[in-house]
């Protein structure tokens, strides 16, 4: 699982620091800066297009910034390797896209690319974590798309991220799986300690779920406090 | 070989067009001019069914004869040169060979470079070997048509590996970027769609040697029978041709795919080869 709040981690674990992304001639995301504090649950809100996801994109180097930089726990995120980056940063995508094969297989898949291989408990505890005891033999194919989110999930955390990346986790999901996956976010940042940042166009969910939020204005942080200054009660 | 030509197919037709017409050359042409028409009646057809092909067509047809008469005049002259001088025909239409198949890779930097570098390799090797065993002759009216033929094949094997891979891609960018962002090497993410593209480019050259002399007797062997050679070994070289074909194709298309695929990412392992943003 992924580490708890210890005394020794930093109070802010992740910082943005004027991050741009130009594609041809195109700004998608101009000089956005904002901060994560260790153990929260950040929104990231904004309309369509807004620059959301391409922000969220920057924050594990899926894409490059043309323009500042990130750093996690106080180091510049040029520096380390993408891999290791990507271990500590993680991240879970609006559609699942589960390899073919086995829940367990999915969940081994992050750490078995450093060569680790995690035993049948550790994945039975992952599932049960995400509300899916005894799935580990599933193959995923059969699965809903609320247990696929679940599984995707789990898979994240089978990593032991510090940070997780959530991009609208629930934008594809039918009302009742969405409030199961709100619940266990909001139980996996609470409970353990987990520090996340969510991508979110739904309002509700962003005032349900995060206590802080920043707000995308056409690729650019137009607003940030709590989220009852931000989005109105 | 036009005598020996016709007497295989219509004499009568033969004999309309020879009498019109008392020069090789120009009867080449004309031969060439039908050929070209019956190409043009299908794309007009196409044209019907909305498949607008013109523009495609005229533009390679005319370039086919314009290549094949240059070749056929450059060979002409080259047949008084010293054997060794169809190395550089043959890097020539190497290159040539890499610049095609690369268009078929849009958007995928360095792909002109991998592709002249795996026919080099591949179709190379293949000749190289089969040269030096003496399944190839060394005179150049040998080494030159043998070793183009397996170099076309090995371009048209590249272009469909590169194409289908650079597909794949595209329709898999979500699971590869899922797997980048799991920890995964580029290499890790991409490796079960360059086989995929490995698999279905040699579909062809496998289904050439599967169906060869059961759907159709290539032109080498026809060739090889109009200017007198015994049927079966004429049957027997066909194969040789067909086999080396093949191999030099495979590893054209293992070589060309794993070379292109460091360039689908970045040095900082990014996806670079997306559709737009």
């Amino acid at each position: 699982m992924s580490a708890a709040v210890s005394p020794t981690r930093p109070e802010v674990l992740l910082h943005a620091d004027n991050l741009t992304r130009r594609v041809a001639e195109k700004l998608i995301v101009t000089d956005v800066s904002f901060e994560v504090k260790t153990g929260e649950l950040l929104g990231i809100v904004g309309a369509s297009g807004s620059g959301k996801s391409s922000l969220l994109r920057l924050l594990n180097r899926l894409d490059e910034p043309t323009g500042g930089t990130v750093y996690l726990d106080g180091q510049d995120y040029r520096l380390l390797k993408p891999r290791e980056l990507r271990r500590r940063v993680g991240m879970v995508t609006q559609r699942p896209y589960l390899f073919p094969g086995d829940v367990a297989s999915n969940l081994r898949f992050g750490p078995a690319q450093r060569g680790e291989a995690i035993p049948d408990e550790e994945v039975e505890l992952l599932l049960m974590q995400v509300g899916l005891p005894e799935f580990a033999a599933q193959e995923v194919s059969v699965l809903s798309g609320g247990e696929q989110q679940r599984v995707s999930l789990a898979r994240a955390l089978a990593n032991r991220p510090e940070v997780l990346l959530l991009d609208e986790p629930t934008a594809a999901l039918d009302e009742e799986s969405k409030l199961g996956i709100e619940q266990l976010i909001g139980e996996l940042v609470r409970d353990h300690g987990l520090t996340c940042v969510m991508v979110t166009h739904d309002r509700d969910q962003a005032r349900r779920m995060c206590k802080r939020v920043i707000l995308l204005d056409a690729g650019r942080l137009v607003q940030s406090g709590s989220a009852v200054e931000v989005l109105g009660a | 070989m036009l005598d020996g030509w016709c007497k295989v197919v219509r004499p009568w037709r033969c004999w309309v067009l020879k009498s019109l017409i008392s020069s090789q050359t120009a009867l080449g042409l004309a031969q060439a001019g039908i050929a070209s028409l019956m190409a043009f009646a299908v794309v007009l057809l196409a044209r019907r069914r909305n498949v607008h092909l013109e523009s495609d067509a005229t533009i390679a047809l005319l370039r086919g004869i314009v290549q094949i008469v240059a070749v056929g005049s450059i060979l002409a002259l080259w047949l008084k040169a010293p054997r060794w001088s169809s190395v550089f025909l043959l890097a020539g239409m190497v290159v040539a060979a890499g610049s095609i198949s690369a268009k078929r890779a849009k958007n995928i930097p360095g792909a002109a470079k991998v592709s002249i570098y795996a026919i080099a390799a591949g179709a190379g090797l293949v000749t190289a070997i089969m040269t030096w065993a003496g399944v190839i002759d060394t005179a150049i009216t040998s080494l030159v048509p043998v070793g183009s033929m397996i170099i076309a094949n090995a371009m048209n094997t590249n272009g469909l590996a590169l194409n289908r891979f650079r597909s794949e891609v595209l329709a898999h960018t979500g699971e590869i970027e899922t797997a980048l962002a799991l920890g995964a090497t580029p290499r890790a993410t991409i490796g079960r769609y360059a086989e995929t593209s490995i698999h279905s480019s040699l579909i062809p050259a496998i289904d050439n040697l599967r169906s060869l002399g059961i759907v159709w007797i290539p032109g080498l062997m026809t060739g090889m029978l109009l200017s007198g050679a015994k049927p079966l070994y004429a049957a027997i070289y066909q194969f040789v041709v067909i086999a080396m074909i093949l191999a030099a194709s495979g590893l054209t298309s293992l070589l060309s795919t794993t070379m292109i695929q460091a360039h689908a990412f970045s040095a900082a392992d990014q996806l670079v080869l997306k559709g737009a943003e």
